[in-house]
């Protein structure tokens, strides 16, 4: 899986754990990913999405295994990790006092990012929100807020993409905008893991489908030619009793 | 990013934000109004009593706007999860903590010399012969509670019991600026040199860069995980 | 009982016995204080066995965050529990000698208030560890909160010292303290710091034996 020489070198984790006060939130989780897919990871809540999302962006540390993103290692290469992966969290990580422009200013300056002349405005463009890039993000509708942090993302070209439900207060157009995105990226070779409770639409971005329950990756294989009732049967199944 | 490419653009954003904010300095400025009709209520009616204590009144009320301010350093960052996208910057984490020191320092400054004007005003201290000796001792104070504060802030942040641990966990350790600032304080406002005690001075000046490098160096630790 | 925690037992035992009996009998009453002095055989000890507490504490925490290894923070969380205890016997036997001595049982006098303050950091360290639930941050926040508190002890400790003073100067440093009195002073500082290590070695075990029980919990 870990070619190195090449630029896009893939996710390979191994036997990941993360314990928390007592629990094991993340149990023996095995993962690859290949340049250009997308792993859209379903679950019930508290099955650990967004622990591992957030291992994977290395804002948290496992307590157990292994993994190499980009050809970086988790947890001795983490400021390398972190040049080639975004993450789109719950929480904005918007200043509400900020106007859009300079939140994603801001963004791109903690990061030593120089972005081109135009690009803040050409990303807040292409979310729709032109308008009112320079308007107090307080004064914004929380649909409005969710596309600022889609503009974020679009801000950088980085190789792996890690989404914590996405599909959150987006409105059609804006999801649009997200998957036409989504399919630029994995056309560079991009990457993505996606966490979403949205079988209908995360269902058709994923080239890879897993189920994570109870902090075990029960299910992940491609998507082949599984249609979405099969899916969502399947998906009921192997997590009765863990809830929705 | 180099640590004070990083400081600035933290600094930058905070200075912004507190321009734009309804609270603030607003609400310090305030708060430290009421301190003063407080004291006065408290101390009973003749003045004579409320100059003597002026100093460490003084001191009293910085401390007191601020705890509040520094724990407002890293509540900003707490709405809306801003901490994380902070957390994830490649490299040295240091200069987060020398803009958020920066900033708490300005803000604190600002705030103290209102608290000043306002403590002439309505005690008739005399602050001609303090001037300029006052501003040296309330920078070299500010620093050292500050250097402390903003790093305990950021660890309490997050914890549930925050509002009463940032309190028990700063004042203690802020004593050894409590004791030189308001001693200097006094000379200031009396008029004298402040090199008349010197060793009051050194004391504030190493405590402040003691604590800003172990400050600049434990930092990192606290933003992990 | 394990083969260390015995063996420091037994020889903290015997030091205490040996040091309470050399100095509250044996050794002769001081000229001026007469025998509530005695209780300088306990009280001196005892805050100097808190700074050797202190210190392994900022060591370790040290060690903690350089090297992460969870021995480090074990040591540092049970070295500043004995050396809080210690801390308040300091206060409590410096009470005692002070209300015969002063007339009073508190004053402000610098080394008492420094003690003081010293107790306080360092509680704080512990409520602080009591209210992170996750132990590995916890041992992180601790560790700064050791190591800045013991820098600040330094300070704190001159400034209150020239803010005021009603001590006697230390009797060790000014090497006035007559020979009579030194033999049994030094014997119960060593058996205040077996007993410190002797407090350390069961206080560890404790913790380890805790971390085994959490850890099966898990099903690791």
């Amino acid at each position: 899986m870990v070619q190195s020489g090449t630029s896009v070198v893939g996710v390979t984790v191994r036997g990941l754990g993360k314990a928390f006060r007592g629990t094991w939130a993340l149990r023996g989780v095995d993962l690859d990913l290949a340049p250009g897919e997308t792993l859209v990871l379903f679950g019930p809540n508290g099955s650990g999405k967004t622990t591992l999302l957030k291992i994977l962006a290395t804002l948290v540390r496992p307590t157990r295994g292994s993994g190499v993103v980009s050809g970086a290692d988790l947890v001795r290469a983490r400021d390398q990790i972190r040049h080639r992966v975004e993450i789109l969290s719950h929480g904005s990580a918007l200043y509400e006092e900020l106007s859009p422009r300079e939140n994603l200013s801001f963004a791109a300056a903690i990061r030593g990012d120089r972005p081109a002349e135009g690009a803040v405005a050409a990303a807040l463009e292409r979310v729709g929100l032109g308008e009112v890039a320079d308007e107090r993000v307080r004064t914004l509708s929380s649909g409005m807020k969710r596309r600022i942090t889609l503009a974020r993302l679009l801000l950088r070209r980085v190789d792996l993409w890690l989404l914590d439900e996405p599909y959150t207060n987006l409105d059609r157009e804006a999801t649009k905008v997200l998957e036409a995105a989504l399919q630029e990226h994995q056309e560079r070779g991009g990457m993505a893991v996606i966490a979403t409770h949205n079988f209908l639409d995360g269902f058709k971005l994923a080239t890879r489908l897993a189920i994570l329950a109870r902090g075990r990756l029960i299910l992940d294989e491609p998507r082949g030619t599984m249609t979405l009732p099969a899916f969502q049967e399947l998906y009921a199944l192997r997590t009765e009793g863990g809830g929705r | 990013m180099n640590f004070l490419a990083l400081a600035a653009e933290i600094l930058r954003k905070d200075l912004r934000i507190e321009a734009r904010s309804r609270e603030g300095v607003n609400t310090l400025l305030f708060f430290s109004a009421l301190l003063v009709f407080l004291f006065r209520f408290a101390l009973g009616p003749t003045e004579a009593q409320v100059r003597q204590g002026a100093p460490g009144l003084l001191w009293f009320a910085f401390i007191l706007t601020g705890l509040w301010g520094m724990a407002r350093a890293f509540q900003i960052e707490r709405e809306n999860d801003c901490l994380e996208a902070l957390r994830l910057v490649p490299g040295d984490l240091g200069g987060l903590y020398l803009g958020k020191v920066v900033g708490g320092c300005c803000m604190m400054v600002a705030t103290e010399l209102a608290i000043v004007v306002m403590f002439g005003l309505f005690f008739h201290l005399d602050l001609w012969p303090a001037g300029v000796r006052l501003v040296p001792v309330l920078i070299l104070g500010t620093v050292g509670f500050v250097a402390i504060g903003t790093l305990f802030a950021a660890i309490t942040a997050h914890l549930k019991a925050r509002e009463v641990l940032l309190p028990l966990l700063l004042l203690p350790l802020v004593i050894p600026v409590l004791l030189p600032a308001s001693r200097l304080t006094e000379l200031a406002l009396a008029g004298e040199s402040l090199g008349a005690e010197p060793h009051w001075l050194r004391l504030l000046l190493v405590f402040d860069l003691v604590f800003l490098v172990l400050g600049y160096l434990t930092f990192p630790f606290v933003m992990e995980d | 009982m394990d083969r260390l925690g015995v063996t420091l037992g037994l020889g903290a035992g015997a030091l205490v016995v040996a040091g309470l009996w050399m100095g509250l009998v044996q050794a002769p009453p001081d000229a001026v204080q007469g025998e509530v002095q005695r209780i300088m055989y306990l009280h001196v000890p005892s805050i100097l066995t808190a700074y050797l507490a202190f210190t392994v504490v900022l060591v370790c925490s040290i060690g903690y965050l350089v090297r992460g290894t969870r021995g480090w923070d074990r040591l540092a969380h049970a070295s500043a529990e004995v050396g809080v205890v210690f801390t308040a016997i300091t206060l409590f036997t410096g009470a005692i000698w002070g209300k015969p001595t002063w007339g009073v049982w508190w004053t402000w006098d610098a080394r008492l208030t420094g003690t003081a303050v010293l107790f306080l950091v360092y509680l704080g360290y512990l409520m602080l560890r009591s209210v992170v639930e996750d132990q590995d941050r916890a041992g992180r926040y601790a560790a700064v909160v050791g190591i800045l508190g013991f820098f600040d002890m330094i300070f704190t400790h001159m400034a209150v010292e020239w803010f005021r003073t009603l001590h006697q100067s230390s009797s060790l440093q000014r090497g006035t303290i007559d020979t009579a009195l030194k033999l049994p002073l030094y014997v119960n500082l060593l058996a205040f710091v077996v007993l410190y290590a002797y407090f350390l070695a069961r206080r560890l075990r404790l913790a380890a034996l805790d971390e085994a029980v959490e850890a099966r919990d898990l099903g690791e």
